[in-house]
């Protein structure tokens, strides 16, 4: 079974987003899409203070099996990338949930945060796939 | 490998487990109208033996003529051994092989030719090949839009010294993926772009500059001078360039204070004919950071369980097979046996060897200048420095001189008029270490003759 930390909000496609106390938001994927994905080589992150429309696809992850797109959960602007991811993309298979973050933005609309599911509405996703 | 063919019952079964009548039925979402079933231009089909008997007397049509029209396709002295080595049947396709462990010899050899390429150009990295120089330009411009993540705009700079038929190619490729180009004319005295010029017409800001060295009149450019001007703009440096020519000149690498980002051209000049345009044989390389959004295949160095030099391709991340739509390219297997071509000649001549040829293309041109600017009317047209190509300026028509020197058995050049409006009377010559001084003055007695035929005044 996978980590599903209780105080973030996540997405079908299995995004995982944080609310911070400045009112941004800092986005990663989940433990069990790294552990899909397997060892991580390449992460291409989207440009700082571009918009992206919730769904779009915004940043795209390489492993040793497959490229991935991530998708923006909420439409909003990109604040800050996770420089580290340069130099080791492996931090998202290391430590999905802190050090290896992909990017915070700015959300359009603050609400829409509240739309995305919850811990126990991603354990069911999750649960969903594998069966 | 062996080829297979499909049998009538292998067909037939194929086609009853899909559940169709006829293969034509795989094609029923094509619209009728877009289907052709008639081709009036095309003649009747020949038999192996009409066929043999008619390219045997085209092909004595140019036996015994002299060619000295450059242009984007070099002739120069192919060591006998280059094609007898690529042409081994186990080095006898045009694909990069997917598979490792069936394929050592010819990936090692890939990877070889990607070593030479990136140390030619002076970049780190280099593709396994793509189909031709023109084609790959078009890739550079697509990888640098991708590239340029400071760069909003998808706009990019191309000289018109660029080559006009890899223009053409260009403008087809990119034109419907919404990528402005913006002409850069050349200066009419000097036949080059200058820092200044451009500097006056570009405005907005653009992803990249394409840089062509020498460009399309033979001409060497300030490089460095330009490079740095568009890396001064946050723009990336794409090198057009003959790899042939770095063999004496900077590689694009040094161009500048960062270098350029991008280099590629047509590797034609290492050991591949001229052949009526083709097959010839396109390269791109270039800087570490930009490998990502590099097209084509890439060939890689690695050890294997036991600890053994292997070698595999790599970053295939980047390609349709895996990507998709998404992929940097739809270029993947393409021109595979040219490149063992290429690489079978680097590894004979040596830098050495290649010095020499480049460094006598030059000297026979310099001769051939020097000796048709003593004809009456002939001048050089744009002065500076300049690789194994020339612009003659001449007293009348280009394109009647090409025609009556035909006539003699001598390929006079390219007559600029249909790609320069303007440049009627302008001569693209070109020279390589394969003609003699015997072939030189034959050129130029020709020249006289021709010039003579129509009685004209300066």
């Amino acid at each position: 079974m996978s980590n599903i930390p209780q105080n973030l909000r996540y997405t079908k496609t299995h995004e995982w987003v944080r609310k911070e106390s400045d009112g941004s938001f800092t986005l990663g994927i989940t433990d069990h899409a790294q552990s899909l994905l397997g060892d991580i080589v390449f992460i291409d992150v989207p440009k700082v203070s571009s918009d992206y429309a919730a769904g779009k696809e915004c940043c795209v992850i390489e492993s040793v099996k497959a490229a991935s797109d991530v998708y923006m959960p909420i439409a909003g602007k990109i604040k800050a990338v996770n420089d580290a991811l340069t130099t080791a993309p492996n931090l998202v298979n290391a430590d999905p949930y802190n050090e290896g973050w992909l990017f915070k933005f700015d959300a359009v609309s603050a609400t829409d945060f509240e739309s995305l599911l919850d811990a126990a509405a991603y354990t069911a996703v999750e649960q969903a796939d594998a069966h | 490998m062996p080829f297979i063919p499909h049998t009538e019952n292998d067909v037939h079964a194929m086609l009853e487990t899909i559940g169709i009548r006829s293969i034509n039925e795989l094609f029923d979402e094509i619209p009728s109208e877009l289907l052709i079933d008639q081709l009036p231009a095309i003649p009747k089909a020949l038999n192996e033996m009409q066929i043999a008997r008619l390219m045997k007397s085209r092909a004595k049509q140019d036996e015994n003529s002299l060619c000295f029209i450059g242009a984007g396709a070099y002739e120069h002295h192919i060591p006998a051994a280059v094609w007898d080595i690529a042409g081994r049947v186990e080095y006898m396709t045009a694909y990069t092989p997917y598979q490792p462990e069936a394929s050592q010899g010819e990936l090692q050899l890939l990877y070889e030719y990607q070593t030479m390429m990136a140390s030619l150009t002076g970049m780190d990295v280099s593709n396994a090949s793509l189909y031709d120089g023109a084609s790959a330009v078009a890739e550079a411009i697509l990888m640098a839009i991708r590239s340029n993540r400071q760069c909003q705009a998808k706009r990019v700079l191309i000289p018109t010294t660029l080559n006009p038929l890899y223009r053409k190619t260009i403008q087809t490729i990119v034109s419907k993926q919404a990528i402005e180009l913006i002409d850069v004319p050349f200066d009419e005295k000097t036949g080059r772009i200058t820092v200044e010029a451009i500097d006056k017409i570009v405005t907005q800001e653009f992803a990249a500059l394409v840089i062509p060295q020498p460009n399309f009149f033979g001409l060497l450019g300030d490089v460095d001078a330009l490079t740095d001007w568009a890396h001064q703009r946050q723009a990336l440096v794409v090198a057009v360039v003959n790899p042939m020519t770095l063999a004496l000149l900077k590689e694009p690498g040094l161009w500048g204070e960062k270098g350029a980002d991008i280099a590629c051209g047509d590797a034609q000049p290492f050991g591949i004919p001229l052949s009526s345009g083709g097959p010839y044989l396109g390269f791109l390389c270039c800087k570490n950071e930009h490998v990502r959004q590099m097209p084509g295949r890439v060939v890689g160095k690695t050890t294997d369980v036991d600890g053994k030099t292997g070698y595999l391709l790599t970053l295939q991340a980047r390609e349709q097979h895996i990507r998709r739509s998404k992929a940097t390219s739809n270029i993947c297997s393409n021109q595979g046996l040219m490149a063992v071509a290429a690489t079978i000649y680097l590894s004979l001549l040596g830098p050495k060897g290649l010095k020499r040829v480049a460094a006598a293309s030059h000297q026979k041109t310099m001769l051939l200048a020097e000796k048709a600017t003593k004809l009456k009317g002939v001048e050089v047209l744009f002065h500076g420095h300049y690789f194994h190509e020339i612009v003659l300026q001449l007293p009348q028509s280009a394109k009647y001189i090409v025609q009556e020197m035909a006539d003699s058995q001598i390929e006079a050049g390219l007559a600029l008029g249909d790609f320069y409006p303007g440049l009627d009377n302008a001569l693209l010559v070109c020279c390589t270490e394969t003609k003699t001084e015997e072939d030189i003055n034959k050129y130029i007695e020709c020249l006289k003759q021709a010039l003579k035929n129509k009685t004209f005044s300066k």
